[in-house]
């Protein structure tokens, strides 16, 4: 977290919304602006870049995607998507396109702060210092640079491919990951279509830190967009 | 004249003048016709017609030639200089380059007037119609005007007069009610000298004639008399349309009885002469008229050719305007007059024969008693020349049938002698002649009864030959034998007329009865038939069984085309029968073989006339001249089908007004539902916001009301959700992106996001680790686990355990989710998953849930179904279809390293 007032750029033409975003941020110690089209947006962005943007993916003058796109040209500012839930599709393609997060519409407060938060913190951790080289969330540990995996204090053995989607979730903790992005990662760029190596994978993974697989504690799915690793608290 | 039924005298009645009025009306759509009517060739008729049209083309008029003949004439083709021409349609026939009016063309170019020369013209084969007139009646229900041409010779009713007067038959006639119903008759006259005087100078065009004889035809008496003629059907037409005129102005006059003519028609070349005769009578006295056919015993064996005449005759009579009728009956005299009377006949026409010999005796005692009989009825006998038949449609068939039976006649009496002969000695011959008058007997209940006149003969010289003293000659000892013979005969002759009377009768009730059954059969069929191709089927089986023929039925297809529905029989139909068929239907009247219009077809075409135009035609594969009777029947066949048609139209539209009203209903009743089950949670958000507004609101309260606006919020965005996927799921617009996926991530997802939801109820999740992936939609599959478990949330108590389990059968992957609650009704374990069905009261939700559930694994191409469990409680189930997993995958599943 900065130490002043992060200003957080909400890109909505909902008046509504805004109102209550603003309301809630505001509470939350947060300076708000606001655009109501993509045109004010990009003016913002240029002028009084932000720390965060909450971006609406429909806009009355443009694609919302567009903009996202636009933007990630010149900006690794962390931009939250917010969108309804029967457009899964664009979710996914918004995370593809560089959104660090999205919520669905409708959402609460606390599950919006929370998201906020992550990105800002992986905002930061990529700016500067290299993050922790080890990460805990109940009775999950997971050392980095040891590369070692506890449940409860028992060592686990992970084949390398369940470690590496281990600790990529693990480094973007709290962040969702689209399939995409994890087969990338960890099979590499020439996997592209095969979305169920990442879901075997990953029920194998749960099966080995998950006390109940069938209900994740650590790793929840977003079903059609991806998974994201729970941090505590 | 005496007519002893007078007609209404007071003015018009009103049926009769809205009568007129809707006649009026159907007549603004038609084109008006006028004719430029002659007494013979040469008059200027064509001059004249070119001359008026030139004239409403200056006025402005769409004036296009269809078909004008100006042989050649320099004057006339002047005239038709700058009009546009409709181009001749080429046909070939037998090798003849022939040029005709192009109908189609003319019908498409679609001017206000066309010309059309020559209405008498015969078509050349292969033209839609036979005549140039119907031609003509085609372009005038188009809306089109038609000029056109006519001589007096060529009319209808007149065409035997003009025989007569100038001893040349013409072929090619004009039906007159064409003419009759012409808006305008223009007579061209020229006086007879100065048509001669064009006649010498070459300026008369005669067709294809001997010199000679347009020497005979042109003399000045006949052309006199042609003149005469057609000055007297110009004021006929004349006085026809002042009669109209009062009629429909309502102005009043003495009406005249109205005399009514019955002509008796017999298959005689002289009944034609006859039945023009009576028409000219009736329409000089503007009353009405009938033809009468009293079918004997001896019509039924008539020859083709007889038959033929006979049928062409009533036709005619028909076609002339009369009404022609067929009544089956034994003493012509009576039932002549029988009928006469039942319909109020004045006059009866019968014709008295010009040759002698046995038939014009029969004919000239049948006179004779008519006049006897006709008590206050005039007779009317017309003495004539027979006309020439015209050209032989088929006289293939022979008068085979009479005489076919005599080889069995010869061999009854030759039995007969045979028996006689070995009771000859014992028995006397009085009983001889018995056996002989048995035999004759047989013979005439079985056949024609010449056969049991020759019967009757046999046994008589056989008897003399074989019996009588001196035997075997026919010589006869006794004179007193002459006597007997005289009896036996006389006896045997009225043994057999009377056995054959009674045959007739058997038998002519036989064919009522057949008839009769056929109609009954098909009514009944027709009854029980609920759609068009089932009326279809049961009318063709009928009309084909009934006239042992080849039938077919065609059924108008949207929007205007014509389609085979059922056939049976040798009926085979290409293009042009197709399209023959559709003119049937799109001018309502019959057409193909054995009609007016395009009789070179193979099949006989009768539309089936609903209310609303046709509804489809019957083909029928006639061989010979259909009778007057078998058109009677066929047209009754063909009227019963339409009915029963126009029925299924109705049933069908009622049927569809229905289903839109049901659909109504349900559209309303979801509308009331979901805007219900919109509103109750809106009305707690709107409710606990508006409590929050408060300032006085205790922490704790604030909160419980913060937490129903979540919550309720909640539920609406389910609500919503269920509401657009069931939407999408029934217009098929859900997008399914099936992938490889673990049942367990799915399950897993939803019940972390139903944890809420379910306030504790447990939830035991069996899936074993070893499942099969499926191919599946992970976001759909999510929602089917969310939705049964919200439902089971709602339906049971709290603290109800929910099991989830998984297992594979052969081909399916099996999932249940089952709880211990009160379970379905019994019964309703289907219903639950109809959309908007909510089983128990108390319920939240409109029931979208299930419905939502059952689309998503149906479009996975699994089932979904619910059962109460033997233990209580309700296990909806679904599979999803087991495929084999990607190849590529497997290997490296087993990839094995541990990590470090």
């Amino acid at each position: 977290m900065t130490r002043t007032a992060p200003t957080v750029l909400v890109v909505e033409d909902d008046a509504p919304i805004r109102r209550f975003l603003r309301a809630a941020l505001g509470e939350s110690g947060y300076r708000v602006e606001e655009a109501l089209t993509a045109a004010q947006a990009l003016d913002a962005l240029i002028n009084r870049p932000p720390d965060l943007v909450l971006l609406d993916l429909g806009l009355p003058d443009r694609d919302g995607l567009d903009l996202l796109r636009e933007l990630r040209g010149w900006s690794r500012v962390p931009v939250i998507v917010l969108s309804a839930r029967d457009r899964e599709h664009d979710k996914v393609v918004a995370l593809d396109a560089g959104a660090d997060d999205y919520l669905s519409k409708p959402f609460g407060v606390a599950e919006l702060r929370a998201r906020m938060r992550v990105a800002l913190r992986h905002a930061a951790a990529a700016g500067g210092d290299a993050g922790s080289a080890s990460y805990t969330a109940g009775d999950l540990h997971v050392d980095l640079a040891a590369r070692r995996v506890t449940v409860g204090g028992r060592e686990v053995h992970l084949t390398p491919h369940e470690y590496k989607l281990l600790a990529l979730l693990v480094t973007h903790a709290g962040k969702v990951l689209t399939h995409r992005q994890l087969l990338r990662e960890v099979w590499g760029p020439e996997y592209g279509d095969e979305n169920h190596y990442v879901r075997v994978y990953m029920a194998q993974l749960r099966r080995k830190i998950e006390a109940d697989p069938a209900r994740p504690r650590h790793i929840r799915s977003e079903p059609g967009v991806g998974y994201r690793l729970v941090e505590e608290g | 004249m005496a007519y002893d039924r007078p007609m209404d005298p007071g003015r018009p009645d009103p049926d009769a003048l809205l009568r007129g009025l809707q006649a009026e009306a159907a007549q603004e759509a038609r084109g008006k016709l006028k004719v430029f009517f002659g007494a013979c060739a040469g008059v200027g008729k064509t001059f004249a017609m070119l001359e008026a049209a030139r004239a409403r083309k200056a006025a402005g008029t769409d004036v296009v030639i269809g078909w004008v003949e100006t042989h050649g004439r320099v004057d006339t083709e002047a005239l038709i200089e700058g009009l546009e021409r409709v181009p001749p349609r080429q046909l070939s026939y037998r090798g003849t380059e022939l040029a005709e009016l192009d109908l189609d063309a003319a019908l498409e170019r679609r001017p206000a007037l066309l010309l059309l020369d020559e209405l008498a013209h015969t078509n050349a084969p292969g033209s839609r119609h036979a005549k140039r007139w119907q031609d003509a009646v085609e372009l005038l229900a188009a809306g089109i005007d038609v000029y056109t041409t006519l001589n007096v010779q060529h009319v209808e009713s007149l065409n035997d007069v003009v025989a007569q007067i100038t001893g040349v038959t013409v072929r090619e006639t004009v039906p007159d009610r064409v003419l009759e119903e012409a808006d305008a008759v223009e007579l061209v006259d020229l006086p007879p000298d100065e048509l001669l005087q064009r006649l010498r100078e070459g300026k008369v065009y005669m067709p294809d004639q001997a010199a000679e004889a347009v020497e005979r035809f042109f003399r000045r008496g006949n052309l006199i008399a042609l003149r005469e003629l057609a000055l007297r059907r110009t004021a006929e037409g004349v006085d026809a349309q002042m009669q109209r005129y009062r009629h429909r102005h309502a102005i009043a006059e003495p009406w005249p009885a109205v005399p009514r003519y019955l002509v008796l028609v017999a298959p005689s070349p002289f009944a034609a002469r006859l039945v023009r005769a009576t028409r000219r009578m009736a329409t000089l006295g503007r009353g009405g008229w009938i033809a009468l056919h009293i079918e004997t015993e001896r019509d039924r064996h008539l020859p083709e050719a007889d038959r033929a005449q006979l049928s062409r005759t009533m036709q005619l009579a028909e076609r002339l305007g009369g009404e022609a009728v067929t009544v089956p009956g034994e003493d012509v005299v009576a039932e002549a007059l029988a009928y006469a009377r039942s319909r109020n006949v004045t006059g009866i026409v019968v014709g008295s024969p010009p040759r002698r010999g046995a038939g014009g005796k029969w004919q000239r005692s049948l006179i004779d008693r008519l006049l006897r009989e006709a008590h206050g009825l005039d007779v009317h006998v017309l003495h004539g020349h027979p006309e020439p038949p015209p050209p032989p449609v088929n006289l293939a068939s022979s008068r085979a049938r009479w005489w076919s039976a005599t080889p069995w006649t010869v061999a009854i009496i030759a039995t007969c002698t045979g028996v006689a002969a070995l009771l000859h000695g014992q028995f006397g011959e009085a009983n001889l002649m018995m056996v002989y008058l048995v035999g004759v007997m047989l013979v005439a209940t079985r056949f024609p009864r010449p056969q049991a006149a020759l019967a009757s003969v046999l046994a008589v010289a056989a008897f003399d030959f074989f019996f009588v003293p001196p035997f075997f000659t026919f010589a006869v000892a006794n004179p007193q034998y002459l006597f007997t013979f005289a009896v036996m005969l006389a006896a045997a002759l009225v043994i057999s007329g009377m056995a054959a009377r009674v045959r007739q009768q058997v038998e002519s009730g036989r064919a009522r009865e057949r008839r009769t059954a056929a109609l009954l059969a098909l009514a009944k069929d027709l009854s029980a038939a609920s759609s068009q191709e089932e009326v279809a089927r049961a009318t063709v089986r009928r009309t084909a069984e009934t006239l042992d023929t080849g039938a077919v039925l065609l059924l108008r297809t949207k929007p205007d085309g014509i389609e085979p529905a059922a056939a049976q029989g040798d009926v085979t139909l290409d293009a042009s029968e197709l399209s023959i068929a559709g003119w049937a239907q799109d001018h309502a009247q019959p057409a193909g073989r054995w009609t007016e219009t395009l009789p070179g077809a193979s099949l006989l075409y009768l539309p089936l006339l609903g209310s609303q135009g046709a509804l489809g035609v019957l083909g029928v594969k006639i061989q010979m001249a259909p009778t007057a009777d078998q058109m009677h029947l066929l047209e009754a066949l063909a009227s019963q089908a339409a009915l029963a048609l126009e029925r299924t139209v109705l049933q069908a539209a009622a049927r569809e007004a229905e289903v839109q009203v049901e659909a109504e209903r349900l559209r309303s009743a979801v509308l009331s539902a979901v805007s219900h089950d919109l509103r109750t949670p809106l009305a707690a958000i709107a409710g606990a916001a508006s409590s929050l507004l408060d300032p006085g609101l205790g922490t704790a309260t604030r909160d419980e009301l913060a937490g129903t606006i979540v919550s309720e919020s909640d539920r609406l965005n389910r609500l919503i959700g269920n509401i657009l996927q069931v939407t999408r799921l029934e217009s098929g617009a859900a997008t399914v992106e099936k992938e490889w996926q673990p049942l367990e991530e799915a399950a897993g997802a939803a019940l972390t996001r139903a944890e809420e939801l379910m306030e504790g109820r447990p939830v035991s999740v069996d899936l074993p680790p070893d499942l099969p992936l499926v191919q599946a939609d992970g976001l759909l599959l999510e929602q089917v686990f969310f939705n049964l478990l919200e439902n089971a949330a709602k339906y049971t108590p709290a603290g109800t355990p929910v099991t989830v389990r998984a297992w594979t059968s052969p081909g399916w992957v099996e999932v249940e989710v089952a709880d211990l609650g009160p379970g379905l009704p019994a019964g309703e374990e289907g219903r639950v998953f109809d959309t908007f069905v909510r089983l128990s009261a108390g319920g939240r939700g409109v029931g979208l849930g299930l419905t939502v559930c059952r689309g998503i694994v149906a479009a996975h191409g699994g089932t979904m179904w619910a059962e109460n469990r033997s233990g209580g409680g309700v296990a909806f189930r679904f599979r999803l279809p087991l495929e084999t997993p990607p190849p590529a995958f497997r290997e490296e599943l087993d990839e094995g390293e541990p990590s470090p």
